[in-house]
């Protein structure tokens, strides 16, 4: 559970010098033109340039590779899977439409993976609050929030070994599952809830969102690069495409 | 306005009082209080006083709707919402005051909110990180700190916009005692050039004697009143004790360590200890030494990842299966076999009433309905909660709580109690009604096993110590 949540200080990779803007910027136009192609050859040629970005982001072992995309991969693999065996489609053309939609679903997801990877949280807060004017109450309000998340781990399972330790247990029956598991959840929800409430009372203290303009103490910069790295998504979108109409594939969603 | 300058504050109370929305009692009255520039104050008073709220007012954190204020409360001559920047602030819990993931950025947090330019920031936060002694680093990552670094660092966020009045509220109460002896000595570095006014609050009142001017305790019945210099609490009160001879052995673990999934170094190192009825087991040691995981492996809720726990002849009569070691027993077999006490007694509660509490254990372990009751009456009448049968046990105060913990873990009449931290961050009285409690389940032939970093409750309770270290060439 840890792994693609903990939330520590990036350790600063080659992609990081790219600010977190710049990134998300490349990724809305990628994901325009993920949305709109349908056909495969397209999300293949993206995804051949998202997977050349991943050393980058510091993701060259397979291991770490695995550690971030499983759960990317698996879902993937799951809709691939519904689309031949339940599609309206058999054969050689079921195989076809399900691999075009895993490839999509990859090539949409890793983007955000490789963000993920190369970028430290409160970079991205700073980033979005300078840049984008999102609100710093927003902003932090969230990296805050965020930091709690490993938190909540340790808590489940202290609070499920506390409801065995009171001879509450399901045995084999599922519904007394569902309903442990449920009261479980409650728990914890109460208890997240406490704790976002005493995290209020602490930034409050420490004169958050007083109604004084906020400084940024790092500062957020963009440059020259920032925009080569845009150009470059554009352009390498503008490629994909290029080769799907020229080879014959290209077949928008909406036509 | 700027942070900078201002000098320390001053506090006035003038027959002060707070009564919170839809409470009938006032939870303070009549409170006269003067605390002048860089004094050190060490607020007191019985728990449930109104001590947290009265420095929630102090850092003009109390919203106007959440109660009714009576009398005049000023901080440097003004009401207090409009001193917000002379006022820094730490609470109990340190996961929930960090905001950033490095130390540095953290520290560097209020500077930002109080729009202080950024040249003017960085060295600011090298000055309060040296004003608390935190060596770490300002690129240390925060969710990787002990306990004691990560109050440390919330010291420093709150010094580093230069604070006229500095409130600590139980800054200490959830930490081991090297942590605590750690942010002590934090504050004390802090505020030696009595640049601050400082007023704490804080369950373990001798510690901070040595490093406050005054000592004012908020009465029951409203009002403070001031204790006299060399003024010392009264000392614990330690229950009688009648020793008892080693009974036979109810549940041991032989060679028993645990290594966590996917971790290389084991939690616990194998250990071996025996459990006797009547008698009583503290386990000791710095942390990360897997005594808490000594208690879950005895507790039956983990299994050993190396050797065994053994539950002895006398524990094991009315099993399905007698031969199955404690961690595969059924909740309600475990329940009514091995009580455990956890830190935190919020985890333990399932119900909405102190009473439905306490029958919900011997219900779920094959007691009758009439049966449940009445052990659950019994418990309350003794325990004293017998006023609070029908409160939920979330809005207990948290000596009320760790009793009711107590008190659910005793009514399924276990032979075997196992408690983590059972005295943490309580005051005198609730740590004197606990001792006493466990005191007499020693008389009724129970074997209890106590985790505890407390010296003082290991001196009134154990027969036998285990200290745990930390295995050579490790740590």
């Amino acid at each position: 559970m840890s792994a693609p949540l903990s939330l520590g200080p990036a350790r600063p990779v080659p992609l990081s010098a790219v600010n977190p803007v710049a990134q998300l910027t490349a990724i809305v136009v990628v994901t325009v033109v993920l949305l709109i192609c349908g056909d495969l050859v397209t999300p293949l040629l993206l995804l051949a340039a998202e997977l050349a970005l991943l050393p980058a982001a510091g993701l060259s072992r397979p291991a770490d590779i695995a550690r971030r995309t499983w759960p990317l991969l698996l879902s993937a693999l799951g809709i691939t899977w519904v689309n031949v065996a339940f599609g309206p489609l058999e054969g050689a053309a079921a195989w076809q439409s399900g691999a075009t939609w895993g490839v999509r679903v990859i090539a949409l997801a890793l983007p955000g993976v490789l963000l993920v990877a190369s970028t430290d949280p409160v970079r991205l807060a700073d980033a979005l609050t300078l840049h984008w004017r999102v609100s710093t109450r927003f902003g932090y309000g969230a990296l805050a929030a965020l930091r709690l998340v490993p938190l909540l781990a340790t808590e489940w399972e202290s609070i499920r070994l506390a409801r065995r330790a009171r001879g509450v247990d399901a045995g084999r029956n599922p519904v007394a599952g569902a309903r442990l598991l449920a009261g479980t959840a409650f728990t914890l929800l109460v208890g997240a809830l406490r704790r976002a409430a005493r995290l209020a009372t602490a930034m409050d203290a420490r004169g958050f969102d007083s109604g004084v303009v906020r400084s940024n103490a790092r500062g957020s910069v963009l440059r020259p690069r920032d925009g080569w790295f845009v150009a470059g998504a554009v352009a390498v979108c503008a490629v994909a495409v290029t080769a799907s109409v020229l080879t014959g594939a290209w077949h928008p969603v909406f036509s | 306005m700027t942070t900078t300058g201002g000098g320390p504050a001053t506090v006035r109370l003038a027959g002060w009082g707070f009564r919170h929305a839809s409470r009938q009692a006032w939870a303070l009255r009549d409170v006269d209080l003067v605390v002048r520039p860089g004094e050190r104050v060490l607020l007191t008073g019985a728990s449930g006083a109104g001590k947290s709220t009265l420095l929630r007012a102090l850092g003009g954190l109390l919203e106007p709707e959440s109660g009714d204020v009576a009398g005049e409360l000023t901080v440097d001559g003004a009401a207090p919402d409009r001193r917000r920047q002379r006022v820094g602030m730490v609470f109990q819990d340190p996961d929930s005051q960090l905001v950033m993931t490095r130390a540095g950025d953290d520290v560097a947090f209020g500077l930002e909110n109080t729009g202080t330019p950024p040249e003017l920031i960085w060295p600011a936060v090298d000055t309060a990180l040296d004003a608390v002694g935190f060596t770490l680093g300002q690129d240390r990552a925060t969710a990787a700190l002990s306990g004691g670094q990560k109050q440390r660092l919330v010291l420093a966020g709150a010094l580093a916009p230069r604070p006229g009045l500095l409130l600590l509220d139980e800054p200490t109460a959830q930490l081991d005692p090297e942590g605590a002896a750690l942010v002590r000595a934090a504050v004390v570095r802090a505020v030696a050039d009595r640049s601050a006014t400082l007023v704490v609050v804080d369950h373990d009142v001798e510690a901070w004697l040595p490093l406050v001017d005054r000592v004012v305790e908020l009465l029951p019945g409203g009002g403070a009143a001031e204790h006299p210099a060399g003024w010392r609490p009264a000392p614990l009160r330690l229950p009688r004790r009648h020793p008892h001879p080693p009974g036979e052995q109810l549940l041991a673990a032989v060679g028993a360590g645990y290594t966590h999934r996917g971790s290389v170094r084991p939690a616990l190192a194998p250990t071996d200890v025996a459990l006797r009825a009547g008698r009583t087991l503290a386990v000791t040691g710095p942390n990360g030494t897997g005594k808490s995981t000594l208690a879950l492996l005895l507790a039956g809720l983990r299994a050993p990842t190396v050797g065994e726990v053994v539950a002895g002849p006398a524990l094991t009569p009315g099993l399905r299966h007698p031969h199955r070691p404690p961690a595969r027993w059924r909740a309600g077999e475990l329940a009514r076999r091995i009580g455990t006490v956890f830190q935190q007694p919020e985890h333990q509660f399932l119900t909405g009433r102190v009473r439905d509490e306490l029958s919900l254990g011997p219900l779920r372990s094959g007691a009758g309905a009439a049966e449940a009751h009445a052990a659950a009456e019994a418990l309350l009448d003794r325990l004293g909660l017998a006023p609070l049968a029908d409160a939920n046990p979330f809005t207990l105060s948290g000596g009320q709580q760790r009793r009711l913990s107590v008190a659910t873990a005793l009514a399924t009449r276990p032979r075997v109690l196992v408690l983590d931290e059972p005295t943490f961050g309580q005051d005198r009285e609730t740590w004197a009604e606990l001792v006493a409690l466990l005191a007499e389940q020693q008389d009724d032939e129970r074997a209890l096993c106590l985790v505890t970093h407390d010296a003082a409750v290991v001196a009134a309770l154990a027969d036998d110590v285990l200290t745990l270290g930390h295995p050579v060439g490790v740590g």
